[in-house]
């Protein structure tokens, strides 16, 4: 188990101040000038070393991404942008970041900022999280009164400055051209890449996108040194998560804990077990509700992290363990899933638009199962033709649940196709 | 996707809407985050501005607002349509915004559901049912007007109800005794200090 000293939200809960002068004793803002004055090259390569992978769901090297910023800045200004669009279903830890400690995030904004040379950041924030974006502006504005943002930031001769952009119900944000699209005051659709956003972002400037928790981490590890941070975890596994365990466990929460843990001690450790003990799982969905189921037979051994999940055909996504217990309606949970993507898809492409409507009115037949059997086959089969073709992978996240259940409870939806055959026979 | 209109039918629409001059300096303030000629960026957060100011947002705000940015009018009304928190009718004083997505369902969000629809009169309250939250550890999760009301069941959802009623402005956060997402019952970690 991670202990408290290598925990890096050390006020997750909001037990203690999270304005500036609590968020000092814990540590942020110590010397921030001599992270800079380090330099770029050593930032960026003290971030690729830590093996930190992007904590919003594809887990793409941080560092290696903010390398991919123009090396010098030329007509066109730099743009850090940073992803608090939560809406994964089940994933609600950027919200504790944000309410809890702020300063982390801000701090974090400030170094990225500077690595991709960078004089504004833009923090988008999903605007439900109304008083979560209260106590960041609180907070942004404390540290510029500080002088820890805006010319010179904390001495180092960067000037930074930091906005909070709230958005307005729209889960499609979350993906990072939509986000911008979105922060450019349109409608949230994806955009084609290539260009990607470090070549062609925010106003067509160089920008990249990070999560609230890639960012919240970075100053702890270069402060605490890579080699700390890559030593926690497993290779190419490193580092702490915060993991959110929802659904049908004794005491769902949020923990901070080391990448790779096993799936059943997070949720007897944190969480007082599953709902009438661990024989009663029925499944688990380990990542946010875009990543495919698994039963309890894989869960007995599953480890916490990006490949161990992979391997498994599923994803560490968010982190954001969904339990069910043995008496969930399997097939009913995922169609609510089904039904999200619908409403969230958002219909510039036909595949989608189309496809994730289809795929919840059939789910919907599944629940009750008014279907025929040959149908989890044309079901399964849309969703590998809404797969793959769409500009962003909101296609995929409604196709993989329902891939995952058809992989592992083909039977039960099938048992309920014949029950109803069968009882409307008899009548 | 849903299919919304900027102007429903049925909807009594206003003849102006302008900013009063503390909303005007809000939205001024707003603008002054984005670079020279992007002022469409503020477009989400001036519309905020007018549904505050006015309850909800009529088609004469978002054709105000399309003037202040120097927008055309469509190009509000895309926005206006496309974000599932503005109000293109009138609400109730508070919108009871429950989340049935799966981590609440899990949890019980039929039953605060069934709560809501109970109290819903179009007058104190308005329900609508929304995608996740965002607070999936503090299942079923309800949003009322700013503030989540957490760990709710039928009976806390009603007693949450009760308190606007009498015109008391009940706790926000967990309605058990939780502190915010930490285990209830106490912490597993960070119990030093």
């Amino acid at each position: 188990m991670l202990s408290d000293k290598d925990r890096i939200f050390t006020n997750i809960y909001g037990v203690h101040d999270w304005r500036l002068a609590g968020a000092r004793a814990r540590g942020a803002w110590d010397n921030t000038k001599a992270i800079l004055d380090k330099g770029v090259d050593w930032i960026i390569d003290e971030m690729k070393k830590s093996g930190l992978r992007g904590r919003g769901g594809a887990g793409f090297p941080t560092g290696m991404k903010w390398s991919f910023m123009p090396k010098e800045v030329k007509d066109r200004p730099h743009y850090l942008v940073v992803n608090a669009d939560e809406s994964e279903p089940g994933t609600c830890k950027d919200r504790d970041i944000m309410r809890h400690d702020p300063h982390l995030l801000i701090e974090g904004c400030l170094v990225a900022g500077f690595a991709m040379r960078a004089h504004a950041g833009y923090i988008y924030v999903r605007g439900e999280f109304y008083n979560e974006a209260q106590h960041l502006i609180a907070a942004i504005k404390e540290a510029y009164d500080a002088g820890l943002l805006g010319k010179n930031a904390c001495g180092s001769g960067w000037d930074f400055d930091l906005y909070v952009h709230r958005g307005a119900g729209a889960y499609i944000c979350g993906e990072e051209t939509a986000l911008l699209e979105s922060l450019e005051g349109k409608k949230g659709m994806p955009r084609l890449k290539p260009p990607f956003p470090a070549g062609a972002g925010l106003y067509g400037c160089p920008t990249t996108v990070n999560n609230v928790e890639s960012i919240a981490v970075a100053p702890t590890i270069l402060r605490r040194g890579a080699a700390w941070f890559a030593g926690i975890g497993r290779p190419n596994n490193t580092g702490t998560k915060l993991f959110c365990i929802s659904g049908h466990v004794n005491r769902p929460c949020n923990v901070e804990e080391e990448m790779g843990i096993p799936l059943r001690e997070l949720i007897e450790r944190h969480c007082g077990g599953v709902r009438g003990g661990w024989d009663n799982l029925l499944a688990v969905i380990p990542g946010g509700a875009s990543v495919p189921l698994l039963p309890k037979s894989i869960c007995d051994n599953q480890l916490m992290d990006f490949d161990s999940l992979r391997d498994q055909k599923s994803g560490l996504g968010t982190a954001a363990v969904i339990v069910m217990d043995k008496s969930t309606d399997v097939v009913k949970a995922i169609a609510r899933l089904s039904y999200f993507y619908k409403h969230e898809s958002c219909g510039q492409c036909t595949p989608c638009r189309e496809g994730t409507g289809w795929m919840w009115r059939v789910m919907e037949r599944m629940v009750t199962g008014n279907a025929r059997i040959e149908e989890i086959d044309a079901l399964e089969d849309v969703t590998k033709q809404v797969e793959g073709h769409t500009i962003c992978a909101l296609g995929d996240a409604a196709a993989w649940p329902i891939q995952g259940l058809i992989r592992h409870f083909r039977p039960e939806m099938e048992r309920r196709i014949r029950a109803r055959t069968e009882k409307l026979a008899a009548e | 996707m849903a299919m919304i209109t900027a102007d429903p039918k049925d909807v009594p629409q206003v003849a102006h809407f302008s900013f009063t001059p503390e909303y005007m300096a809000k939205v001024e303030e707003q603008i002054a985050h984005y670079p020279p000629g992007r002022q469409a960026s503020a477009v989400i957060a001036v519309l905020d501005l007018a549904q505050r100011q006015h309850g909800w947002l009529p088609r004469a705000a978002m054709n105000e607002v399309a003037r202040i940015l120097d927008m055309a009018p469509i190009r509000v009304y895309e926005v206006a349509t496309f974000y599932t928190m503005f109000q293109l009718r009138p609400k109730g004083k508070y919108l009871l915004q429950v989340c049935t997505t799966t981590p609440c369902w899990l949890r019980g969000s039929d039953a605060v559901m069934k709560a809501c629809q109970h109290a819903a009169d179009g007058e104190l309250f308005s329900v609508q049912e929304v995608e996740c939250l965002g607070g999936c550890v503090n299942a079923p999760v309800v949003q009322i007007n700013d503030d989540f009301y957490e760990d709710l069941d039928e009976a806390s959802m009603n007693k949450v109800l009760d308190a606007f009623r009498r015109g008391e402005t009940p706790k926000p956060g967990p309605q058990v005794d939780r502190q915010t997402s930490a285990p209830e019952g106490g912490l597993t970690t960070l119990k030093g200090e």
